[in-house]
């Protein structure tokens, strides 16, 4: 699903975030990506979402090589991917609903459609009854459910993470792992990158490091284990 | 379709919409986006009355001078069909001559119409209006000539047009004197050329400024929503359906300005008319300012509109692309 092929990446200052990065997260797979702060891990996701392009190397989402795509098709490659933010990113002046909705009115549904599938991803999330509200008037793991529910409502074959526990509590964040397992089971990729490494022990699920940039272990041990659970 | 992963559909595609819904859905999309951004202006009503102010004003300033200048066109025209040439005849032609003449002049088709005056009453005319009297019984014998007055058609009035048959009329034999006076009117002809030219360069000059205030009041609506296109622009929206809302606000300040332009459009020429009227009273001119016909004020809607989309245009171009989430 997402492949990364002797990935470097080199930001304009000078600093290097990425050094030379391999590793593949097949289809329907959850794993986690961990490191110290400023290790690398947003950008590794960034590189996904297209948000940065890679130095050297490629990267690949099921078998598509992303430098192929062009600025105008970004907007495209992005309705495929389900993003996640430690920072949330809902529009604060707009209700949970239409902060919901926002991805389905971008692609043109019609307004039954989007009624029902943004119903139907709150309900998933727990947070049926709060459509109305404005996420201002939320709980920080609130605000988190609205952006999940926002990042699965056009049903995207993968999604990915950054940092989505960073302001919570063991417990809510617990919540929210669970909610992404609840979507790998129905067969979503799930990429997470988090610093929590508590979070991660406490679940068996293939963790790749990095550490300065470089990725030192990429779990795949650990998988083989995770193997006999599943 | 997706890029990346076959046999994924993307919005309205998965829904099997017939054609005709599609088209329908289009302008109802369409039609919530151009009342939100109505919405948006309404919510901000000074800052925006002040953007559909200098629109409006801008608007009104050249048009009003074309209607102006339009209308004194139109005078000059009523004036030019009023212009006679006057032909003095030779002193030894008789009364028999000049009847000869003027049934040939009738016969050009140059000439709408031709007035005799002969001598004497040429004379009597003068005695009449200068006051002499009767001191000009003393003369000897009558000094003036007599006239023909010459119209011509509508068609062979225009200055150069009446200049050619003056110097037709001149070859004739029992014609000594020609005189057309239309030196004044070639000037006056110029001088509307002139403020014809200013008009235009005024309105082109006015029209840029309007789509550079336009472009940069939307690039500050553009900057005070970065976060908002920054969510969009995540969630995978491309950046024409970004521009979209701020082109329809464009739009919305094209169409204000420009209903705003006829509202004071009007209210000047009133003004004009009025203080005009006192003075053309005294020349007995008739000075009716056509306001403005339905098709002028349609075109000055289209140009408001344009000039609205144009400077939207600009803004959005550069800086909806420039706003990426990092
Ligand atoms: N836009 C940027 N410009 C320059 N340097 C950056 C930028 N973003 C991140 N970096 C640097 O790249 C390195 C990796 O950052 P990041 O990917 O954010 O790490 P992490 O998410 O693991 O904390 C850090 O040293 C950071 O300072
Ligand atoms: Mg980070």
């Amino acid at each position: 699903m997402i492949k990364f092929e002797q990935v470097s990446k080199t930001y304009p200052g000078g600093q290097q975030a990425l050094r030379k990065v391999d590793f593949h997260v097949e289809q329907g797979e959850m794993a986690f990506l961990t490191g110290h702060s400023g290790a690398g891990k947003s950008t590794l996701l960034k590189l996904i979402s297209i948000m940065e392009r890679p130095t050297v190397g490629r990267v690949m989402i099921n078998g598509h090589d992303l430098s192929a795509i062009t600025r105008k098709q970004i907007a495209y490659i992005r309705r495929d991917i389900g993003m996640i933010f430690q920072s949330h990113q809902l529009l604060m002046d707009k209700s949970v609903y239409d902060n919901v909705s926002l991805p389905l009115v971008i692609e043109g549904h019609t307004r039954k459609n989007i009624s029902r599938r943004v119903d139907a991803a709150l309900e998933m999330v727990g947070l049926r009854d709060k459509a109305r509200s404005l996420p201002i008037t939320l709980s920080g793991g609130e605000q988190q459910r609205v952006g999940i529910a926002r990042a699965v409502v056009n049903r995207p074959p993968l999604l990915l993470a950054d940092e989505p526990t960073g302001n919570l509590d063991p417990k809510l964040s617990m919540e929210i792992i669970r909610l992404f397992e609840d979507f790998n089971q129905a067969g979503v990729s799930v990429f997470i990158a988090t610093h929590d490494l508590g979070l991660i022990a406490r679940m068996k699920y293939r963790t790749l490091t990095l550490k300065n940039g470089q990725m030192i272990t990429d779990g795949l041990d650990d998988a083989q284990d995770q193997g006999l659970f599943r | 379709m997706s890029l990346l992963f076959k046999g994924r559909s993307h919005g309205a595609e998965t829904v099997r919409v017939g054609g005709l819904q599609r088209i329908f859905m289009f302008f109802t999309d369409h039609l919530r986006q151009a009342v939100n951004s109505l919405g948006e202006l309404w919510r901000a009503p000074f800052a925006s009355l002040m953007t559909i102010g200098v629109l409006g004003f801008s608007i009104t300033l050249p048009s009003t001078l074309y209607v102006i200048v339009k209308n004194t066109e139109q005078i000059s025209e009523q004036w030019q069909q009023a212009s006679e040439i006057s032909l003095f005849l030779e002193q030894g032609v008789s009364e028999a001559d000049a009847q000869q003449l003027l049934k040939r002049l009738r016969l050009w088709p140059e000439i709408a119409e031709v007035a005799y005056i002969s001598a004497d009453d040429s004379l009597k005319e003068f005695k009449l209006l200068s006051g002499f009297g009767d001191a000009l019984n003393y003369l000897p014998s009558n000094p003036l000539p007599a006239v023909v007055l010459v119209v011509p058609t509508s068609k062979h009035a225009s200055p150069r047009a009446a200049q050619i048959l003056l110097d037709k009329l001149r070859k004739q034999r029992e014609v000594d004197v020609g005189k057309l006076d239309i030196e004044w009117l070639e000037k006056l002809y110029a001088l509307i050329g002139v403020a014809k030219d200013l008009v235009t360069l005024l309105a082109v000059l006015l029209f840029f400024a309007v789509v550079l205030i336009i472009g940069n009041t939307i690039r500050l609506n553009i900057l005070n929503k970065k976060d908002e296109i920054v969510v969009m622009k995540l969630v995978g929206a491309t950046d024409s359906f970004i521009q979209r809302p701020f082109l329809y606000t464009g739009f919305w300040y094209g169409l204000l300005g420009g209903l705003m332009a006829w509202v004071t459009v009007l209210f000047v020429l009133l003004w004009v008319d009025f203080s005009m009227d006192a003075f053309m009273a005294e020349y007995q001119v008739s000075f009716n300012l056509t306001s403005m016909d339905m098709s002028t004020l349609f075109f000055m809607l289209l140009v408001s509109i344009g000039l609205g989309l144009a400077g939207s245009l600009l803004s959005v171009q550069r800086h909806v692309k420039d706003i990426e989430p990092r």
